[in-house]
């Protein structure tokens, strides 16, 4: 697998920046899909001492292989221990014991607040409905930060989410001490094109970093509101090959069938 | 009989001892107007929703893990097809804490989540509460007691006494909020052998015991088979269309035979 099978996808970039952006032994409650891709590369280049904490209960997961589900029977048994959906919630996630939520989004919006709901202006009659709530609500509010990863796109990246599911900065700065929440929220939102952090001041989403071959007009034109570049704008180094070989890797451990025993 | 039209019915296990081969009977059984109770509806309820047993889903997370949409799932709510479908959704940690209270006989739980959220005000079962010691402000979830809880597990002996071992979810505290319960077992033994970090479930909790091997399939039961993971992403084009979904419920259930549920 050292070989360089084909061009750098948008995803693997995506992926390997946000890998990075979670430090060794740093306690992460992981989301599923492409969050629980980026922590598990994370574990297995620069931050093995990274600990996976996801909803099922499993505490401490040393996955081999990259679950389908966040239940899968290799968390469990590479877990340091097992909890209740009711204990994981409470005793680990509410008392602000976790570093760093993880999540991903269907929509994201300007206050970084993030919907995994429904699309459209009636919750009743939904244009789409999407899976709902799970984890996050508590999760963005809990963890000490938070980093969601999400492709950017003008459907993703809207001006007001149509249904606030998790809160991010909610309408603007210090909303999040006026509902009470522990941690800081969002500090990093990751795209295929760039990262987004909050502005200091406003919290409002701002371009800080572009993938290299990305131009800002791009990331400009992929988001639903007038998109603010950071005056100290920087380029995301490239995946090295290390970590593209560890990415690519890990991704063909995704087998067909769960494997605990 | 356990379960009659109308009832409130809880379906537990988290990823992990999902009681499919239960479902399946209700669904052969024809029950209609349920009110089908579970955190991650999985595809085992989108199985429910398509066939029309389902009047009413209280959920927290309606996705098919790692593979996208739960198709049954949206056009209910998108088309009301086959049948409106009622929804009461809340977050994990919410519905978590709604079981907790019914287990533990009290109306309501309390934790902190739904804040600055649009999920209260969509739903019911949500308020607002002032701690009687600090003047906090916290939020209440009613309790969750449902007429049926249907659970599987992987072991029972011949007085039914129940174990359950792995990711353990939220099945003890269905089965105590329940006024009722079904437990499907992968084996009967002569005695239980006491196992690392397993629930146990004494038989004057449990209304009915059935063997039923492989009863999880195709999610998984730690210790006797793996999650089938490649049925869960052929589930994606069965349940994507009315007619793939309608000609495998007469090939694979109607017209096969009751398991002994």
């Amino acid at each position: 697998m050292s070989e360089l099978g084909g061009a750098l996808s948008a995803d693997e970039r995506m992926t390997v920046t946000a890998a990075r952006a979670l430090g060794d032994g740093v306690i992460c409650f992981v989301g599923i899909g492409l969050p629980s891709t980026a922590a598990n590369l994370a574990r297995r280049t620069h931050a093995p001492g990274l600990v996976l904490i996801y909803e099922s209960g499993t505490i401490g997961a040393k996955p081999t292989t990259l679950p389908l589900s966040i239940g899968d029977g290799e968390l469990a048994i590479t877990a340091d221990s097992v909890v209740s959906v009711p204990e994981i919630f409470n005793y680990w996630l509410q008392p602000g014991r976790i570093d760093v939520g993880f999540l991903g989004a269907a929509q994201i919006d300007r206050f970084a607040n993030i919907n995994t709901t429904m699309i459209g202006a009636d919750y009743d009659k939904p244009k789409v409905r999407l899976p709902g709530a799970g984890g996050a609500p508590e999760i963005a509010a809990s963890c000490g930060e938070v980093i969601v990863i999400v492709r950017q796109n003008r459907r993703s990246f809207v001006e007001r989410v149509d249904f606030v599911t998790s809160v991010g900065f909610g309408s603007a700065a210090g909303d999040r001490e006026r509902l009470g929440f522990s941690g800081r929220g969002p500090v990093k939102v990751i795209t295929d094109l760039g990262v987004l952090e909050p502005d200091p001041e406003t919290c409002e989403l701002t371009l800080t970093s572009v993938h290299s071959g990305v131009d800002p007009e791009q990331a400009r034109e992929a988001t639903g509101w007038p998109l603010a570049i950071s005056e100290k704008l920087t380029v995301t180094p490239a995946p090295t090959q290390a970590e593209l070989d560890a990415l690519r890797e890990l991704l063909a451990t995704q087998t067909l069938n769960g494997s605990d025993g | 009989m356990v379960i009659a039209d109308g009832d409130a019915v809880a379906l537990e296990g988290f990823t992990h001892l999902i009681p499919f081969a239960a479902a399946h009977e209700i669904i052969r059984q024809g029950r209609r107007d349920l009110t089908l109770i579970r955190l991650t509806p999985d595809i085992i309820l989108d199985r429910m929703i398509g066939a029309g047993c389902a009047r009413k889903l209280v959920f927290s997370w309606g996705g098919n893990p790692g593979v996208g949409s739960l198709h049954r799932f949206r056009d209910a709510v998108e088309n009301d097809w086959p049948v409106p479908l009622e929804l009461e959704e809340h977050s994990h940690a919410g519905m978590a804490n709604r079981l907790v209270a019914g287990a533990s006989g009290l109306p309501f739980a309390v934790l902190r989540g739904y804040v600055g959220t649009d999920l209260a005000t969509h739903t019911t079962g949500v308020a607002t509460i002032t701690c009687p010691f600090t003047g906090e402000a916290l939020t209440a979830v009613s309790a969750l007691r449902p007429d049926v809880a249907v659970i599987h597990a992987q072991r029972a002996d011949r007085e039914g006494n129940v174990q359950l071992w792995g990711i353990i979810g939220v099945q003890k505290e269905a089965v105590l909020a329940a006024h009722r319960s079904l437990v499907t077992v992968e084996e009967l033994v002569d005695q239980l052998e006491p196992r690392p970090g397993a629930v146990v479930l004494p038989n004057w909790v449990v209304t009915a015991v059935a063997e039923v091997p492989g009863g999880a399939r195709p999610s998984y039961a730690q210790g006797y088979y793996d999650r089938d993971n490649e049925d869960y992403r052929r589930w994606d084009a069965i349940g994507r269309d009315r007619d793939a979904f309608r000609g495998w419920l007469e090939r694979e259930l109607l017209a096969t035979e009751s398991t002994k549920a």
